[in-house]
């Protein structure tokens, strides 16, 4: 611009003073309007509920029954260690037809099966084979039940064979050991990746909702004649919901740690480092839908399917992004919640293992970029 | 003040040298960027500006080479229908938007280059003004304090000035959702004037008010010209707002149709305008006679009389003599009004382009019995929700063939009253008996017997004029001959036929209104009840329409009606007016005004009667 402007002075910068005014109207809205509160600290606290203690990829107290077809002494001890494992509660139940029976009508979910010659070949052989049935409905809970059935009988042969000073032959024997989640507890890796798909809640479904509603009601259109600048707009947006979001995700941590016991080991510098970088990664993403979104029910929308859906899916939350097939994994580095799943389950698991969180961190930085870039792009104080 | 750059300690200047008048126009000019026009006298230009939109894939021209120029200093209104640019023509001026074609200079600069700096120096006010409904006036008005600029020095005494001039000074802590539609107006328009902008420009700011609190809003507008001396733009669709201002452009279908002082536009059809007083009450008969007769530009009902506008001059002897029609009528010559001017300006432009003359009435069948019989009757008539009463216990009854109105600001019940008697909403307690039904028991058979055009319209979209009438019909329960019967007596009388294949949700408002009107009158009702029918047609239109309704109150159709356009009350045999769910007056419109002539103002208009109605209720109120 040439010559002097008459009001071109503040223009250039950004004003404290408009920026300001902006940042205590988002406050007031934000404190007033229940639902944002909602997204923000009800919703974490419910989906931690459901997660940390309904949703659980642990087998346990599995219905099993159990089947002895000639009952003896070996038998009954094998059995008897059923009853005392908190993974299964077994029923007794006098053939396989019955069992069998109980299985078509759900009312257990496998049978164990110790045929006529359980007590005689154990005795010649020390290795006796059991009948296991499993419903393969649900193919992870079977293979979880397998698992356990299988790691039960090698254990009572095991101890069964010590008793009597005779080794085990069993042609291998597996010694396994499980690192950083020794309990494998499901609710350790669940919990933190959780934590990624609520913020991604907060920042992209809430920023988006509420650039949208400023569309519907008619409030832009006054912003826009004011002297204000579309950075000042933008910031007047980020501002506000970073903090909002930064307070969930602290409740939530704060939950993780205090009521579910998941360890954290790493620092928390580098956890808030983290979250701040997904945290504006995900508000980016908002204010983009907001952006091509007219009113706030499509921005919903849109928020649900490109942002909430994909951490649910992609990110590695639930389902291991190792065992996707090659397009579908991919696709998950386009997902920002990938990153952060992959920099939170790390802090808590394993600690700072810095080459990890700093690649994370950086595709963040990378997306992050690109969205704020493209904002830049589209957004002009034009109602066109 | 130093961090906020050079233009807020500039600004903060004037208001400490000047007290809070206006930046002077000289800082404006002497500062102006690219140095044009700086002595103009004008604040805004227009230089043959188009606009055209795409609607799915048919391009809408907004306006077309449209020029006009606004003067320094005063209240000029930008005056056209529903749809005729006003508001794309507004956004440009504060460069919302771009025009596709030619260019637009404010306050001497160029409004698609120097967006920014023309938005610093105006004061704007879009039709729904953003107020943030979850924030208290106060914050509403800290907000734009804060993103206008207004140095803190300046605020209490700015902020107790609007309060004091907007009567919104008790409310300071109330929710601006919990305001009134005229008080969300008032704050919206303190909010503009936080910084005295320059120039002023408004959206239709009367649009959905009551009439007492547009007066209070005109009464601020002009304030702001006479003692800070803004300049102010502003539209209406109210053509009797026209003569409120000092300057006024007027605007049809995208193009300019002229701009001068109201009076002038008025003053070129003197000796044109007269009151015709018919003998024996036969108004209606008197005015559809008139208004098929070439020499007429316009006839209106006015109470009990004729609003006459002849295409040429006359004398009253000759009007009597040319208009020798049956009806026995005295003859008024009258001072004209802005709207005879706009009227006759469309009528010949349509004319001149060659389009149809206005269409005949339509002809509906005779409904049969006595005009005595009272087809609709209220007793203590109530409606609660939760612990509010809507309605508190009203009495009214309606006579078969009337035109009956219920008149009233946003939330006086009216629209509560409407549902009920339709059968739409069951009343909480009350008798309600409506064409010799009790809507409370057999609300099946009343419904029979009545039709209903909703506000908005309620056709389907996507379906063509043809495809609407056979649904409706159908739904009316029409089947075999009489269905093609009535869609072809449809089709015929609201001269659909031509678009017959026509997506109802492509057409033109007046054709819309026309068809939402048509599909209403399928099973013939005895009743016909009109939910604000006409607002956002154009004013031809809107004529049209009444015409139609007139022939049905003819035919002894009974017509029940709301709207907030006063003029409008005028065609009704009788009417109430309501305010906060009781009724204030009833009466025919005659009655209403005689109430209210004095000395001072012996010809008082229904707006006037309106007016007191609601300021002796609230005084009421007060004292009570």
């Amino acid at each position: 611009m040439t010559g002097e402007q008459p009001y071109g002075g503040h223009m250039r910068g950004i004003s404290m003073m408009r920026l300001r005014g902006l940042v205590k109207k988002e406050s007031y809205q934000i404190i007033r309007d229940p639902s944002s509160i909602g997204i923000a600290f009800v919703l974490p606290v419910v989906l931690l509920f459901i997660f940390g203690y309904g949703v659980s990829l642990d087998a346990q107290h599995v219905p099993m029954a159990m089947v002895i077809d000639k009952p003896d002494k070996a038998a009954f001890d094998f059995i008897s260690g059923f009853g005392q494992s908190e993974y299964f509660s077994p029923v007794i139940m006098n053939n396989i037809q019955e069992a069998e029976k109980a299985l078509m009508q759900r009312r257990i979910d496998g049978i164990v099966w110790l045929r006529g010659d359980f007590g005689r070949l154990l005795l010649s052989t020390g290795n006796a084979p059991i009948g296991v049935i499993v419903n393969g409905v649900d193919a992870n809970q079977a293979r979880i039940t397998i698992g356990y059935v299988t790691g039960a009988w090698i254990k009572w042969l095991e101890r069964f064979s010590m008793e009597r000073g005779r080794p085990l032959n069993i042609p291998v024997n597996v010694d396994y050991r499980i690192w950083f989640n020794a309990a494998v507890r499901s609710r350790n890796f669940l919990v933190p990746g959780l934590i990624a798909v609520i913020m991604t809640l907060i920042g992209a479904m809430l920023t988006a909702m509420v650039i949208a509603r400023e569309w519907e009601r008619g409030t832009m259109e006054a912003l826009m004649v004011s002297p204000v600048k579309i950075q000042e707009i933008l910031l007047g947006k980020i501002i506000p919901y970073f903090v909002l979001g930064m307070g969930g995700m602290a409740l939530s941590v704060a939950m993780a740690i205090f009521i579910f016991h998941v360890p954290l080991r790493g620092s928390f510098f580098a956890l808030t480092i983290g979250s701040a970088l997904f945290m504006l990664t995900a508000i980016f993403m908002g204010l983009l839908i907001s952006q091509t979104a007219g009113s706030q029910f499509v921005a919903g929308q849109i928020a649900i399917v490109v942002t909430f859906l994909p951490a649910f899916m992609l990110s590695g939350f639930v389902f291991d992004i190792g065992s996707m097939p090659m397009v579908i994994q991919w696709l998950t580095h386009l997902v920002a919640a990938r990153y952060f799943v992959s920099i939170l389950q790390n802090i808590f698991l394993a600690g700072d293992i810095w080459p990890i969180f700093f690649s994370n961190c950086l595709w963040l930085v990378a997306m992050g970029t690109a969205f704020i870039v493209i904002i830049r792009k589209k957004a002009r104080k034009r109602l066109e | 003040m130093n961090r906020r750059g050079t233009a807020d300690s500039a600004s903060g200047q004037a208001y400490q040298q000047h007290g809070l008048s206006v930046q002077t126009p000289s800082i404006v000019k002497s500062s102006s960027p690219k140095g044009m026009s700086v002595h103009s006298e004008y604040c805004l230009e227009a230089t043959g500006a188009n606009k055209s939109f795409f609607l799915g894939r048919r391009r809408v021209i907004a306006l077309d080479d449209f020029s006009a120029r606004v003067k320094k200093g005063m209240v000029t209104g930008l005056i056209g229908p529903d749809g005729a640019g006003k508001t794309t023509f507004m956004r440009m001026a504060v460069g919302l938007l771009i025009p596709d074609k030619g260019r637009i200079i404010c306050l001497g600069m160029d409004t698609s280059r120097d967006s920014l700096e023309v938005q610093a120096a105006i004061g704007y006010m879009p039709q729904r003004f953003g107020l943030y409904e979850d924030l208290t006036v106060q914050e509403n008005l800290d907000l734009y304090a804060d993103l206008q600029g207004v140095p803190n020095e300046v605020r209490p005494g700015r902020y107790r000035e609007l309060m004091r001039m907007t009567g919104l000074g008790p409310f300071t802590r109330r929710l601006a959702g919990r305001l009134s539609g005229g008080m969300k107006q008032k704050l919206g328009l303190a909010c503009t004037l936080i910084k005295p902008p320059a120039l002023l420009i408004l959206d239709e700011p009367t649009v959905g008010v009551d009439p007492l609190s547009r007066r209070e809003l005109w009464h601020i507008v002009y304030r702001q010209v006479e003692e800070e001396g803004m300049s102010v733009l502003l539209s209406t669709s109210y053509l009797d707002e026209a003569e409120r201002c000092q300057d006024v452009i007027l605007i049809h279908e995208g193009r300019f149709l002229g701009q001068d002082e109201p009076h002038v536009f008025s003053k070129a059809l003197e000796g044109h305008s007269f009151i015709l007083t018919p003998s024996r009450g036969d108004k209606r008969r008197l005015q559809e006679v008139l208004s098929e007769r070439h020499e007429v530009i316009d006839a209106l009902i006015l109470g009990e009389k004729v609003r006459l506008v002849t295409r040429d001059a006359m004398e009253p002897q000759e009007v009597k003599r040319c208009f020798q029609v049956g009806v026995d009528f005295d003859v008024q010559v009258v001072e004209p009004r802005f709207e005879d001017a706009f009227i006759s300006l469309l009528k010949r432009k349509k004319e001149g382009e060659g389009e149809a003359e206005l269409h005949h009435a339509i002809t509906p069948s005779m409904v049969r019995g006595s005009r005595d019989e009272e087809v609709i009757a209220v007793k203590d008539l109530k409606r609660k929700f939760g612990n509010f009463y809507a309605v508190k216990g009203i009495d009214f009854t309606v006579k078969r063939g009337e035109i009956f109105g219920l008149l009233g600001a946003n939330g006086a019940g009216k629209s509560t009253t409407f549902r009920m008697l339709c059968g739409l909403l069951p009343a909480s307690s009350g008798e309600l008996r409506v064409a010799g039904h009790n809507l409370r028991r057999a609300r099946a058979k009343a419904r029979a017997k009545i039709g209903y055009m909703a506000q908005r319209f309620s056709l389907y979209g996507g379906l063509t004029v043809y495809q609407n009438l056979r649904f409706f019909s159908s739904a009316y329960g029409l089947r075999g001959k009489r269905q093609r019967q009535r869609i072809g007596w449809a089709l015929e009388s609201f001269d659909l036929s031509g678009l017959k294949d026509a997506r109802s949700g492509t057409l033109p408002l007046g054709y819309k209104q026309r068809l939402a009107l048509a599909v209403a009158l399928m099973h013939e009702p005895e009743i016909l009840f009109l939910d604000e029918p006409t607002s956002g047609v154009d004013p031809l239109a809107r004529r049209e329409f009444w015409r139609h309704i007139n022939a049905l109150a003819e035919a002894n159709v009974t017509v029940m009606v709301t709207t907030h356009f006063m003029e409008e009350a005028e065609y009704c045999d009788r009417m109430v007016i309501m305010a906060q769910g009781e009724i204030l007056a009833a009466g025919t419109p005659e009655e209403m005004k005689a109430r209210f002539r004095s000395p001072e103002n012996p010809d008082p208009t229904m707006e006037d009667a309106f007016i007191a109605l609601i300021e002796m209720h609230g005084q009421e109120a007060e004292s009570a």
